[in-house]
């Protein structure tokens, strides 16, 4: 049982912790710029729906259709005449929400797997760890895309499917971080103490593996971003709901390509490319802050 | 002479100035003669080492100094020519330890390789002259197509003198050859490298921090500090009457195990930054009987007995009194 | 542990996979909600009585295992059942998208390792300079962008606005040529720009791959015994570097069979390339079960297979791999 007085103390840490993280981090040029890119597309999901429509040209006025840009539709029209701005701003909500929600479902399987592996080993850690392989092996893309036309498109069911073919590089790594924690001297302090197996698990090893979590959850996350843009784009994606990736998939089967309409097939990609490079940028940071062999000697 | 080395200096480049790794080095080697180069690790003897055949890295030049082998001045040498001298006239053993050989090869083939690049032999002879050189290192010779990995620490280190004596260099410079072995093997590898050293008549420099290994094997000793030699001479000369306080540290720092016993005395400090060394006499911040000139002046090399020299302001007072 | 071993060892742990994944693949059309019976039967007009046939002939009312059993039997003789939309067996109309595939593949596989390890060499040669950041960045940003939205931007620019390339397709059907040549360029036309598109998409990883490894191998020690032995720096770089350098791009190879899986699926359907990724793209657009299963099937055994070999191809270059 922790004190409240502990509980003071561990929160003092946390806090150090993460005023000395911040004091790394910050040196480095390209965590930052992915910093401040996610936080601006974040607000663009958060507040953007809120504060624009997709309006529609009138129906009969056939040369607003598919338009480049103009003074009233920054990016210009799409082949139904609705707003591409404001489009992808919608978009983005659905699209970073995805992705989260795939990423959190792939997080806590790969980890759980990962920990319950390493610790106990043996026979349930060679058992997980065929599984875990046979998922690595296995192409995702094809796995996704049978799994998403048998269950059929949805936005919940697109997020089941990224969750869970994508947890098995996390748990690789999370187990082998966690075979090594195993053998620390306060682990088996615990054990001798008689710690019983979920609370050494919860409690010892997890909070130390967590370095290894965030910067792992981040490259996942922009797995997550491209795979939901990909599922989409084949005809995977939920079509009443607009994500970069649909925008994508409408313009190609609309013959956008054919047609030249630059202004509808750049901007969503666009979007996901900039979501993409902030998440490995922050993720080359975070390498950086957790492993201080990495860090340039200046 | 076999090898002569006067007033070599050696500086890294570094962002913030100049690391003076190597400040105005002076050596001799006769033929056969085996010379030990001690000193703390970053005292400079790789670097000097390293600086003779020009194998330094980007950020690192010789600024200075005439570095001459059997009478050939070699400083001004080019790339070209430098590939021609390395190994064929000067060889290096490395720290055997994990890495020094390519993991990915055959020790045989990378042996073959020196041979075929100094010695223009083929493909054939190279092996025959391999499987000799195995012979004489005391291995067994159908482990030439082995690889690295599959030998031990000690082996590993007989392998890499095999390679280095394989082109019949003139000099051969040990750096801590036998720093990473225990103590059964270190022996074994030093008595090779003896017998091989008396056969051949080579030159040998001997880099080491460990005076038991310089006392065992070298004529001469050469001690080095923060980049400069500040006392050498015959051997049993400088171990019977150190002239240098840091020698005379260095030595207390090592029990006679045949003396009066008392505690090892570690020296005070550390050693210098060599970005910006300390002014004067180098070890003067240590030195236990350091006066005010120390600080100012830089000594310069006092000649105490044949062949002994030492750099010490404190020598001048005792030859006069 | 010598290479004979390590061969059996890592067929056999194949093997394994390939059965596991065979398992897979029928629990995962038969378990997924739904009846079954819609995974092997399309039309909803058909018939009480046919309906009864068809759940005999597939075993539909005997156990699971039961159904497993027949499904294996039937994959050993070839019978990956029959398309819906083509009417064909799927084994057949798999084999015939093959070659494609392997031609687009193939060449923008080994052009991006070419182009990859080249490089990764000058550009951690170059350590440091404007071109090293350049080409970083560069890689960096490639690497992130979907393959498809790369493919169409590679389209709008070379065949919509520079007329220079076909939109799509493999060639002109029913044509014929003058002369070898002839036929070369103008299938020629047709490869170049998916290619092209795909080996952009591989390259920038190669890259990054080869530029760390090397920059990490020339800090060994092994590297200054060489410089030490007087060897030039050519081979230097060829014989002591390269060799150890490679090592991470062949283990890079086996971890992108199954990216380059996904990406051939998106670039033949951007381009509307007759291969198997296209294949894939319209049986799920037309829900085309028979041939989506034999295609994961078959596309997964390839990975599994090319992973193998790359295991040994990994095996003979460093020696210190025990298994």
């Amino acid at each position: 049982m922790i004190t409240s007085e502990q509980k003071k103390d561990l929160f003092a840490l946390w806090k150090k912790n993460l005023v000395s993280f911040w004091g790394i981090y910050s040196q480095n040029k390209m965590g930052l710029i992915g910093l401040v890119i996610l936080i601006i597309f974040t607000l663009m999901a958060l507040f953007g729906p809120l504060l624009v429509e997709i309006t529609t040209m009138a129906v009969d006025d056939v040369t607003q259709v598919l338009h480049p840009p103009t003074g009233n539709f920054w990016l210009g029209t799409d082949d139904l005449g609705k707003d591409i701005f404001a489009g992808v701003i919608i978009g983005s909500r659905v699209s970073l929400l995805v992705g989260v929600a795939a990423t959190a479902i792939s997080m806590i399987i790969g980890t759980v797997i990962g920990i319950v592996s390493g610790f106990y080993g043996k026979t349930i850690d060679a058992l997980l760890m065929r599984i875990t392989d046979v998922f690595l092996v296995i192409p995702w893309l094809p796995l996704m895309l049978v799994m998403a036309a048998l269950l059929g498109p949805s936005l919940a069911n697109i997020i089941f499917v990224i969750g869970i073919t994508s947890w098995a590089g996390t748990a690789r790594i999370i187990r082998s971080q966690t075979l090594s924690i195993k053998e620390r001297p306060y682990v088996e302090r615990a054990r001798a103490i008689g710690s019983g197996d979920t609370h050494i698990m919860f409690y010892h090893i997890l909070p130390n593996v967590f370095p290894l979590i965030f910067a792992n959850t981040v490259l996942v996350a922009a797995i997550a971003i491209l795979s939901e843009t990909t599922l989409s784009f084949l005809g995977m994606g939920d079509p009443t709901r607009v994500t970069w990736g649909m925008m994508l998939h409408f313009a190609f089967s609309m013959g956008a390509v054919s047609f030249g309409a630059w202004w509808w097939l750049l901007p969503p990609g666009i979007c996901v490319v900039l979501v993409v490079l902030s998440f490995t940028f922050i993720g080359y940071a975070l390498d950086e802050v957790l492993n201080p062999k990495l860090r340039r000697r200046d | 002479m076999l090898l002569e080395v006067e007033n070599m200096t050696t500086y890294y480049k570094l962002k913030d100035g100049f690391v003076r790794a190597c400040e105005n080095i002076s050596l001799s080697l006769k033929q056969g003669e085996a010379l030990g180069l001690v000193g703390e690790s970053a005292s400079g003897k790789t670097t000097a080492a390293l600086s003779l055949i020009k194998l330094l890295p980007e950020n690192a030049k010789v600024m200075s100094g005439k570095i001459s082998i059997a009478g050939r001045d070699i400083s001004q040498a080019m790339e070209a020519e430098l590939r021609r001298i390395r190994w064929k006239e000067i060889a290096i053993i490395f720290q055997g330890a994990m890495n020094a050989l390519n993991p990915v090869r055959r020790v045989g083939d990378q042996i073959v390789e020196v041979l075929r690049i100094h010695e223009k032999m083929t493909d054939k002879a190279a092996l025959l002259r391999t499987i000799d050189l195995f012979e004489q290192v005391e291995i067994d010779p159908s482990r030439v197509r082995d690889y690295p990995h599959e030998f031990s620490g000690g082996m590993r280190q007989r392998v890499m003198i095999a390679m280095a004596i394989a082109c019949n260099p003139k000099v051969v410079i040990g750096d801590e050859p036998t720093t990473a072995l225990d103590v059964m093997v270190q022996a074994q590898v030093l008595q090779l490298l003896e017998k091989l050293r008396s056969k051949r008549r080579m030159g040998m420099i001997l880099i080491t921090h460990d005076l038991s290994v310089v006392g065992e094997t070298c004529d001469r000793v050469a001690v080095m500090y923060a980049g400069q030699i500040i006392e050498s001479g015959p051997t049993e000369r400088v171990f019977e009457n150190p002239a240098h306080p840091y020698t005379r540290a260095l030595i207390a720092a090592f029990p006679n195990i045949e003396g009066e016993r008392y505690l090892a005395q570690s020296i005070p400090g550390n050693p210098p930054n060599l970005l910006n060394p300390p002014s004067g006499c180098r070890f003067h911040e240590r030195c236990s009987e350091s006066m005010k000139l120390c600080s100012c002046q830089e000594p310069l090399p006092v000649k105490l007995d044949s062949g002994h020299f030492a750099s010490c302001h404190l020598l001048g007072r005792r030859v006069l009194s | 542990m010598n290479m004979r071993n390590y061969l059996v060892t890592k067929f056999i742990q194949a093997l394994i996979t390939v059965f596991i994944v065979i398992g897979m693949n029928f629990f995962l059309f038969r378990i997924m909600p739904g009846d079954p019976i819609r995974v092997l039967i399309r039309n909803p007009k058909i018939s009480a009585d046919s309906l009864a046939r068809v759940r005999e002939q597939f075993g539909l009312n005997e156990g699971r295992l039961v159904q497993f059993w027949i499904y294996l039997r039937d994959l050993f003789t070839g019978d990956f059942g029959s398309s819906f939309n083509y009417r064909q067996p799927v084994l057949d109309i798999i084999m015939e998208r093959v070659p494609a595939t392997v031609l687009l593949v193939g060449t923008a596989t080994v052009l991006s390792i070419i182009i990859g390890v080249l490089l990764g060499v000058i550009l951690a040669w170059k350590r440091g300079t404007r071109l090293d950041v350049i080409g970083l960045s560069v890689s960096l940003i490639l690497y992130s962008m979907p393959t498809f939205w790369v493919a169409i931007i590679m389209v709008m620019i070379f065949a919509v606005y520079w007329q220079i390339f076909p939109l799509g397709g493999m060639g002109l059907p029913g044509v014929f040529y003058t002369s070898y040549w002839a036929e070369l360029a103008s299938k020629g036309r047709y490869l170049f720009l998916p290619t092209i598109t795909f080996a952009l998409i591989l390259v920038g990883e190669y890259v990054l791959i080869m530029r760390s490894s090397l920059l990490e191998v020339m800090r060994e020690d092994y590297m200054l015994t060489a410089r030490a032995k007087g060897v030039s720096n050519r081979n230097l770089l060829r014989r002591h570097a390269l060799p150890n350098a490679m090592l991470p791009v062949v283990t890079l190879i086996a971890i992108n069979l199954g990216f380059i899986v996904g990406g051939a699926i998106q670039i033949e359907t951007v381009f509307s390339w007759p291969g198997l990724g296209r294949l894939m793209y319209t049986a799920l657009t037309n829900r085309d079960y028979p041939v989506l299963q034999g295609l994961f099937l078959f596309v997964t055994i390839a990975v599994v297979g090319a992973n193998f070999c790359a295991d040994i191809l990994y095996r003979y270059l460093d020696p210190r791999v025990k298994s």
